[in-house]
């Protein structure tokens, strides 16, 4: 293996787009929700499988009790996040707009903690899977992969880099660098776990440049003798959107490039958001489960923005009546970040666990405007993190003629929207290459279909 | 809550660039060309110039009202247009010559073929072509410019083009000043700079086009044993590899593309410059390269983010 170097100064990265920080929540303490009166926990707050419920209507559970579980490979138990009765078991629409099965719990104010919570005993890497996998973990960032599946490595791929994403590119969102802050001890212990078991020696630490204040109390604690090697470096990148994207990242910070179609295990990476680091290491000591979270509660529609810790399954509405209101009705309301986060259509939905953020934009903010005609500028290549090309994708898609989006790689566009954000002709750029990459699928599904059709 | 929600597809921000503050920004970068053409061919000029803008706006608004299209005079597209066919003409040009030529630019070359970013070649440079080639006559006399070196000229009122003219009679400082025979806005070379500085600054074009095709065109002189320095300050060489060339709709996106089709615009122009019968090879040579822009593209699709190309032979 060639000797690992940690490099001095990030590799060059092309596109991206210098949205607006709007970071005004990055120096104020994070707030405690008082328990709500009611939580909802859907069966899919992750990627993968959805969980089937454990308890019945009527059923007292206790904070931390596992209520519904998968056995499925790609999925994360749920537990509850508030003491309580179970008071129905009942369908809701999820952001997305898919309905889900969600177990609704009136809280009885106790907090009961669960008598099964106890720490792990973790001795060995599958020992530390299980763990992660009880735990409910899902990638705190905004995907929502279940941790346990990232830390289960293929055997056949040589991972010998584990980056800790602290980029947080989407503009306002600050819970990351809140939970740095915070609970800088816990990010340091919990990469200190992860690289031991998995047999790391290389950990990057990226870190958008525009957070001076994190990137001290890391280095401050990176450089002393927990890390005895030096194995554990912060490395500043620069700060445009979308730096924390995980491929953008990974070629930011070691120079590699995940093949198309490929994973970050097949650059020898190994991602994970500081948040759900964190989250091992107080795992670990204490045994309670992924039951709240942090998340950013801002826009220019919010009284006072603050960062909130707040039980999973929260109501969107408690979270934001607890931050003082709306200033003024708001035109959008977004679980996530404005880039890539999902427009809500009212704010009767619940907290998720992998949702870092609930934003409430005004009009000016997030005016929709008519898009117009292309006039070729380009600005969509130079914009594009991944190199392609967004004008001949989005026409390739508008005519829906698979083969031009196959010769353009319309399957290698993260959507990350920095082409629809330069576009001068405020075209819909990126949306029309979602409906592209659709189209893709869809014609995928029918070959196979059609090619297991004419085998019967 | 009371009040209804917007629900839209990510992402929910927008940058501030829009078509109509990039077109403006063309508009200031010919500024300093439009008041030079002032300076040294006088108020007529400034006449030729508010009849090419008013025609072409419009014929724009005509034309799309015809063809029940919303209205788009206000992208400002159709006034770059006007400015840049005003700046191609001579100051003498009858005006309804001037106006047929925004009839072609218009209507013919823009929208009839869809509008703002759906034309195949520069509306304005293929106005100037169909002038030049029906009105041969009007279209190459050229009024003495003020300052202009008595040697040039023709007669009492017209003098050569530096490309026309004995080498010699022009001074490099003549031809960045303007101080010679020519449309209005081609003939100061600095204030095409000027503008040409501006719009790279405020990253409207880049600097690929312009800079790759002055200098092919630089060593292409060389090669044909012509004076490069010459050769780049003289005719429509400046304006066309500021403005014309760069041209959105009508040059490739690709970084790749930008070179090629810049390296084929400078040698199709100092070739045509040096053995075609016409002094200027300018308008033919983008003319032709923005036909090509398609193919070029296509050739050169910039490698995507962990994209590994398949060696030979290899199975998969």
């Amino acid at each position: 293996m060639a000797e690992l170097s940690f490099p001095k100064r990030p590799y060059r990265t092309k596109g991206g787009v210098h949205a607006p920080h709007n970071k005004n929540t990055a120096h104020k303490e994070s707030v405690i929700l008082p328990v709500p009166s009611m939580v909802a926990l859907p069966m899919t707050q992750h990627i993968g499988a959805p969980c089937k419920p454990m308890v019945k209507v009527g059923d007292i559970v206790d904070v931390g009790q596992q209520i519904a579980v998968s056995d499925a490979f790609v999925s994360a138990p749920i537990h509850a996040s508030v003491s309580g009765k179970v008071k129905k078991i009942d369908k809701i629409t999820m952001p997305d707009g898919g309905k889900v099965e969600a177990i609704f719990i009136e809280s009885d104010g106790e907090q009961r903690l669960s008598p099964d919570i106890h720490p792990p005993k973790v001795n060995s890497l599958s020992d530390l899977i299980t763990a992660v996998r009880n735990s409910g973990l899902v990638g705190l960032g905004g995907a929502g992969f279940p941790t346990s599946v990232k830390l289960n490595i293929p055997s056949d791929k040589n991972v010998d880099t584990l980056i800790i994403n602290v980029a947080e590119c989407e503009p306002y969102i600050t819970s990351d660098h809140r939970e740095i802050l915070e609970n800088s001890w816990d990010v340091i212990s919990g990469i200190i776990t992860v690289k031991e078991f998995l047999d790391i020696h290389r950990v990057i630490i990226g870190i958008e440049n525009n957070k001076p204040d994190a990137i001290k109390a890391l280095r401050e604690i990176a450089d002393s003798k927990v890390d005895p090697n030096d194995e554990i470096r912060v490395l500043p990148i620069r700060a445009t959107y979308p730096q924390g994207a995980e491929k953008i990242l990974i070629k930011a910070c070691t120079g590699r490039e995940v093949p198309v179609g490929g994973l970050p295990s097949d650059a020898g990476c190994l991602v994970m958001n500081v948040g759900s680091i964190a989250f091992i290491a107080r795992y670990l000591k204490t045994g309670i489960p992924l039951i709240w979270r942090r998340l950013t509660v801002d826009g220019g529609c919010i009284e006072n923005p603050v960062n909130v810790i707040a039980p999973i399954g929260t109501p969107i509405k408690d979270v934001i009546d607890f931050v003082g209101g709306y200033k003024e009705p708001p035109y959008k309301l977004i679980m996530g970040g404005p880039m890539m986060g999902i427009a809500l259509p009212n704010d009767d939905l619940y907290i998720l666990k992998q949702n870092n953020a609930i934003l409430a934009l005004s009009e000016k903010e997030a005016k929709y405007s008519e898009p117009t005609a292309c006039i070729r500028c380009g600005k969509c290549l130079d914009a594009c993190p991944m190199r392609l090309q967004p004008l001949e994708l989005a026409n390739a898609a508008d005519r829906g003629d698979t083969d031009g989006l196959k010769f353009y790689n319309v399957m290698n566009c993260m959507e990350c929207g920095c082409c629809s954000f330069a576009c001068p002709a405020k075209r819909h750029l990126v949306q029309h290459i979602r409906m592209g990459k659709a189209l893709i699928q869809k014609a995928k599904r029918e070959e196979i279909a059609a090619s297991k059709g004419g085998k019967k | 809550m009371d009040t209804k929600l917007h629900v839209s597809a990510s992402p929910h921000f927008k940058g501030s660039s829009t078509t109509r503050r990039i077109m403006l920004d063309v508009i200031i970068a010919l500024i300093p060309a439009s008041v030079m053409a002032c300076v040294i061919f006088g108020m007529r000029s400034m006449v030729l110039i508010a009849i090419c803008i008013a025609t072409c706006v419009l014929l724009e608004f005509i034309s799309r009202k015809i063809m029940k299209r919303d209205t788009t005079i206000g992208d400002l597209s159709a006034v770059v247009t006007g400015l840049l066919l005003a700046l191609n003409l001579p100051v003498d040009i009858n005006p309804l010559i001037a106006m047929f030529g925004c009839l072609i630019a218009i209507v013919v070359v823009k929208q009839m073929f869809g509008g703002i970013g759906m034309n195949f070649v520069n509306p304005a440079l293929a106005a100037r072509i169909v002038l030049l080639v029906s009105f041969p006559g009007p279209m190459m006399h050229w009024v003495t410019a003020a300052g202009a070196p008595k040697a040039a000229a023709i007669d009492a009122t017209t003098s050569a083009t530096p490309l026309a003219a004995e080498p010699g009679v022009y001074s490099y400082v003549d031809l960045l000043l303007g101080r010679c025979g020519g449309s209005i806005g081609e003939v100061c070379a600095l204030a095409l700079i000027l503008g040409g500085i501006y719009l790279v600054v405020r990253k409207v074009i880049s600097p690929i086009i312009p800079c790759v095709y002055l200098g092919t065109a630089a060593v292409m002189s060389l090669i044909v044993g012509l004076d490069p320095l010459y050769q780049l300050l003289s005719g429509g060489l400046m304006i066309g590899a500021i403005f014309m060339a760069t041209d959105y709709t009508t040059s490739p996106v690709t970084k790749w593309g930008k070179v090629i089709y810049a390296i084929g615009c400078g040698i199709l122009t100092i070739l045509l410059r040096a053995f075609s019968n016409m002094p200027e090879g300018v308008s033919f040579s983008i003319l032709l390269m923005n036909i090509l822009v398609p193919l070029i593209e296509r050739a050169t699709a910039p490698r995507t983010l962990g994209y590994i190309k398949k060696k030979k032979g290899e199975q998969k």
